[in-house]
This record gives C-alpha cells, structure tokens and sequence, in this order.
C-alpha cells in the first residue's frame, strides 16, 4: 500500500467546542490506483484530503493514523511535511486563478517545486517547466510560461497546475475539485490527462468531487462521505452497481437519468446535508433516510464487510432490496 | 414546431455586440460579438433549454429575452408585443409576466430582508397592489414552493440552500408570470437537494402553466424540464430540435462532443475519452466557427460558414454541411 488511512479524525475548534468534520476514515490506495471521494457541502471530504497533505486548518487536531511510504504523517513536524509536499505527494484545487500566484509567471511558478526540492538551478528548472507544460498538453508552452495567470483560460490554467504538481513525479496526486469550474468538455479533457499521467507515471490518484459520475468514469475505488462519516467504500462497480447503503442509492436516483420521460418524478431526499455540529450520536443520515429504525438514531453503525473490499455503515443494509 | 400555435416568446436575428475597454488610449475599441444573429421562439406551455459552453452567449441571450439587455439589431417580441419599441410604461407591466431566477441562492436574497419582502417585490411592477392582497400572493406563492405561509416572516439564513432555490422561485412565481428564465437554476445545489428543485419546476410547468427559458451546461438537467433544446457555440444556435432526438442523435459535431463529454453514471456508457487534438487551424473568418475543433472538418468547413437548415424533419435544424448520421433515423 502507498497510502493507509487508519481512524483518521479531524477535529476543528469553534466558538462551541471542538466540532469533528471527519470521523474515523479508513482507507488505502496502492501505486497507481485512482480512488474517488464523493461526498457534498459538510461531507468532509475535502478536509480529508487536506488532512493527507498536512494541510488542515490552524487549530486542528488530527488523529488516528495516515501512513504514506511506510512514514507516518500524523504528528509529523511541520518541516518535515513540507518536504514531502509538492514532492511526493502534490495537490491540484478546484480554482487555479486562486491557488495561483496572480503576480508571477506561470513558467516560474511551475518551475518552483523543482527548485525547492530537485536543487535545480533556475535556468535548468524554467526549461523544465516549458517541458512539463507541453507534457501537459498546453497548445504553447512557450507562451504559456510567460503568461500570468489571467492570460491564460480556466482550461489552461488548470493544466498549468497539473504541471506544477506532476513536476517532481510524487507517487500520490490529490486533486480537489480539479473540474468543477470548467466546462464538461474541458472537464473530459483535464480528466483524460489526468487518467493518461496516471497511466504513465504508475503515480496514485485520489479525486475530490460533488460529482459520483465524474467518479464512475475516473476511479477503481470510491469512498461515499457524509457528515463526516465514510458511509461505503469499495470498488466503484460494486458500489455504484450493488450499493450497500441508503445514501448512496439516494444519490444514485436523485439524478435525472438520460433518456427517461420528461419531467418523470425524481427521487428526492428531504431536508439538507447537515452542518457538522448537527450530527448527533447516531447515523448522520438518519432522519432524512427513509429507513431510519431507532437504533440509527442513537448510535453510530460501524463499519460491516460485503464481499471483497466493499463495506458500508448502515444498520439497514441487510434490508436494502436489491436495485433493479 | 407547428405552425399556428402563437409564440410565447420570439427572438428574431438579435445581434449583440459588446464593445471591450481600449488597449491604450484613443485605440480603436476592440468588439466582441456575443450574439451572431440568433433565432428562436418558444410556444406556450413548451420549456426551452438552451446549452453550451462559457462565453456561448447563452446568458446574453437571457438577459435579452428580458429585456434587461438591449440587442444591436433583431427584435424580441413577448406574445407580440415587441419588447424594444414599447414605451417604457408598457415594457414595465409586461415585465410582471416574465421574471428570472438566478443561479446564486446565496447571492441573490438579500440578507437584511424579510422573506415577505424578499419574495413580494416583483409586485411593485404590476401596481396597486393592496396590503392584504400582497400578503395573501406571498402566502401563495411560499405554499406552491412547497414551503410555509409562516416562513414570511423570517430571515434567509435561516434557510437551507434549497429552501433559499424555493425562496427564488416563490419569488419568481408571485406576479404569475408565463415565462421564467432559469439560468443555471440548480447548480449551485448538492445532488440530494438539486432534485427537489428539479421536480418543482416540472410540478410548475404542469400545474401553473408557466413555461421555462433554461440554461444549463447540465444536459441531464436541461432533458429533464425542456421539450425543444438549442445548443450554441460562440454567439450562433449550431443546432436546435426536440431534446430528446438531439442528445439522442447529434446532427452538428459539437453536439456529439458535448454529449460524450458528460459524466455518466452507467458504467456501460463510461465517457469516452476525448481526442486531445491541438486546434488544426484558426477559425477563419467566413468559415465554420467550430471547424477548427471539428473531428470531421473538410476543407470547405473553413472557407464556408454553414446556416441553420432543416434536417431529418422532426422540427430539426443543425449549422453543418456534414451533419451527423442522416442515413439513421434517431432513436428513441
């Protein structure tokens, strides 16, 4: 395994006390594996992620166990992360325009992490990154390296920090979010050089987003989040096509599916995601699920196994009538 | 389309031309045609969806269609009464019969405000609308939204995301308009609140008679609540037909790479990865503005811009002189 999460949990300080956003994760992903994590607002999926990168929040406190490389992350001094950030691991955010530098040149931002942590001279690191931007597929990477940031389209600009990430060839890439802003056919395009760098590079993937299908089309594994709480994980075809839990068939059939008659009712959830200090002892779906018995209200279900690699929280997953 | 149905709404060639800020000073200013000309009409009781990428000119259009924008050239006419000629009084009362619902439930109520307030101030266009009246609209309107009379009297932030897309809608719905204009109505909503909205506004169409103008980059979304569906590409309609025959069946290129590029939950039907093709040339100017990106560009492509034409029957039109698979009929 490259990466093994065990019990992760992040607690975030507020004005009523500590608030855990992510409650006990446990997963893992071997080299060259892609895992999706789905979840929506409040989910914790992209403090997850942040938490793997050592990026959470001043203030919070991490617990359980994430274990890249055999080295343990958490309680990892500060240095040390950073040594391995933009290295080993690296991170692509759903808004290039603001995880990039406005005021410096494309070229030079790409060409820092190989400054930093390969020693290369400037000179050699600027002719690396015209060479990572046109391995990313930018139409000029010339020109492009020159650009700032505003020069350049939503598109480009999310290549331009694919490149900055890959440039160090880290074993574990994180992309938050990394399409949401873009067209659907810019989407396709981005997702594809991310599958295609994958493939070259035998490089591990996790991919943050709203979006269970961007999921289905990119990933071998997905974690489903919700208010904080893994509630299934296994492979993506088990779980989309066999899902053990209520949650994940409600996303499923929330939906509107292509080719169905107009206007046909949609299946929908009542109430909202909750906010984090609105979960309560018991399952945080409960209430809105329409299986809730009393047990999930008042206490958490853990954890239970459906074959190879495929677990689900829920009391009621026995009861879950197969989908058609 | 058949004939004889009076439109709704009609759009006749609107051009729109933006001009942009000068280089340097007293430079010419540089132009950017948002709208090339565009056409459409919407019949009664028949939700249009319209779909395409940023900087399509899809909002400009909306904007247009409410009049909140004024085209260089073309005419817009609200159940025939053209838009841009009437005096201003008259454009006023006939806005009461079309409103808008943003994208932004977060951004587009204002927090210091009641809901009541919020959701009646539509009124104020029509007039001479008394106090009781008013209460009883907003009380109305809140319940056909599913939400509460009582819920008048609160705040926004007391309200879900979801609730707030209702709070829109509610508002939208007070002056009983026959056209509203949704621009991205759901996506700023989580999977599991975006159908509530979904299945309301279908509800709205079948029971309120109201008749949606819908933008989407969302095709699912857009097949969902429209009949008859535009795609467009840089200011044009490339290809316009009932919803379902066009994202079944794609005449213009451009459809089809619209359609594969969206996510899709069956695994049979996985996206298929794009060709990450360089641009072959530059658009030319007097060719196809999609010909550079075309996977099936032929020379005459980039010399010669194609014009929306009848295809297949079936009320479809496509800008192409290669249009897709005409041998098969569409299915489904």
């Amino acid at each position: 395994m490259l990466i093994e999460v065990k019990d992760l949990v992040v607690d975030l300080p507020s004005s009523e006390g500590a608030v855990r956003i992510v409650d006990g994760a446990t997963f893992g992903l071997a080299e060259g594996e892609s895992l999706g994590v789905v979840g929506e607002s409040g989910s914790g999926k992209t403090m997850t992620a942040l938490a793997l990168m050592g990026l959470a929040p001043a203030g919070a406190r991490i617990g359980g166990s994430i274990r890249f490389e055999g080295r343990e992350l958490v309680g990892l001094s500060e240095e040390a992360m950073r040594g391995l950030r933009g290295d080993r691991i690296a991170m692509i955010f759903q808004e290039p325009m603001t995880a990039l530098n406005p005021l410096r040149r494309v070229g030079a931002q790409v060409a820092e992490p190989l400054v930093l942590h390969r020693g290369m001279s400037r000179k050699a690191a600027l002719d690396e990154a015209v060479r990572l931007l046109e391995h990313v597929r930018l139409a000029d990477p010339e020109r492009a390296a020159r650009a700032y940031p505003f020069g350049l389209s939503g598109g480009e600009r999310q290549r331009a920090m694919i490149a900055m990430a890959i440039g160090c060839g880290p074993r574990l890439v994180i992309a938050d979010e990394p399409t949401t802003a873009l067209d659907v056919t810019v989407q396709a395009r981005i997702l594809a050089l991310l599958e295609g760098l994958r493939a070259e590079s035998g490089m591990a993937l996790i991919l943050v987003s709203h979006d269970l299908a961007v999921v289905a089309g990119h990933c071998d594994q997905v974690l489903v989040m919700y208010g904080g709480l893994i509630m299934e994980s296994g492979p993506v075809d088990v779980v989309l096509g066999e899902p053990r839990n209520p949650y994940t068939r409600a996303l499923l059939e929330a939906r509107p599916t292509p080719g169905a008659p107009r206007g046909v009712r949609l299946k929908t959830i009542p109430g909202s995601p909750p906010h984090h200090r609105e979960v309560g002892p018991g399952c945080p779906f409960a209430g809105r699920c329409e299986m809730t018995a009393d047990v999930c209200r008042t206490t958490r279900p853990p954890p239970a196994a459906f074959g190879a690699g495929h677990v689900s929280r829920c009391w009621r997953a026995e009861d879950l009538e197969p989908r058609r | 389309m058949s004939a004889g149905e009076r439109p709704l709404l009609e759009i006749v060639d609107v051009r729109k031309v933006y001009r942009l800020p000068r280089p340097r000073p007293f430079a010419p200013h540089p132009v950017r045609v948002a709208l090339h000309g565009v056409s459409l009409s919407v019949i009664p009781g028949r939700s249009f969806g319209i779909v395409g990428e940023s900087g399509s000119g899809k909002t400009t259009l909306a904007r247009i269609a409410l009049a909140l924008d004024r085209p260089d050239s073309g005419v817009v006419r609200l159940e025939g009464a053209s838009l841009f000629d009437l005096p201003r009084r008259e454009l006023r009362a006939l806005r009461a019969h079309m409103q808008l619902i943003f994208q932004d439930p977060y951004g587009s109520l204002d927090p210091r405000m009641r809901v009541e307030r919020i959701v009646a101030e539509p009124l104020a266009a029509l007039g001479g609308v008394s106090r009781a009246e008013r209460r009883d609209r907003v009380a109305q309107s809140l319940q056909a939204v599913g939400l509460r009379a009582a819920d008048a009297a609160k705040y926004p932030h007391e309200f879900s995301g979801g609730q707030r897309q209702r709070i829109a809608i509610a508002r939208a719905l007070i002056t009983r308009p026959k056209l509203v204009v949704a621009d991205e109505p759901v996506s700023a909503l989580d999977v599991s609140v975006q159908a509530q909205a979904l299945n309301l506004m279908s509800d709205l169409v079948r029971e309120a008679g109201v008749t949606f103008l819908l933008i989407s980059h969302d095709l699912g979304v857009v097949a969902h609540i429209c009949e008859t569906t535009a795609v467009m590409y840089r200011g044009r309609i490339v290809e316009i037909g009932p919803t379902d025959a066009v994202f079944a069946a794609p005449a213009h290129p451009y459809t089809r790479e619209l359609v594969d590029a969206t996510p899709r939950l069956d695994l049979a039907a996985r996206t298929a990865a794009p060709a990450d093709r360089a641009p072959a040339a530059h658009a030319r100017a007097g060719g196809c503005p999609y010909a550079p990106r075309c996977a099936t560009a032929e020379p005459r492509c980039l010399a010669e811009a194609p014009t929306l034409t009848d295809i297949a029957g079936e009320g479809r039109r496509a800008a192409c002189h290669f249009p897709l698979g005409l041998d098969r009929k569409a299915r489904r």
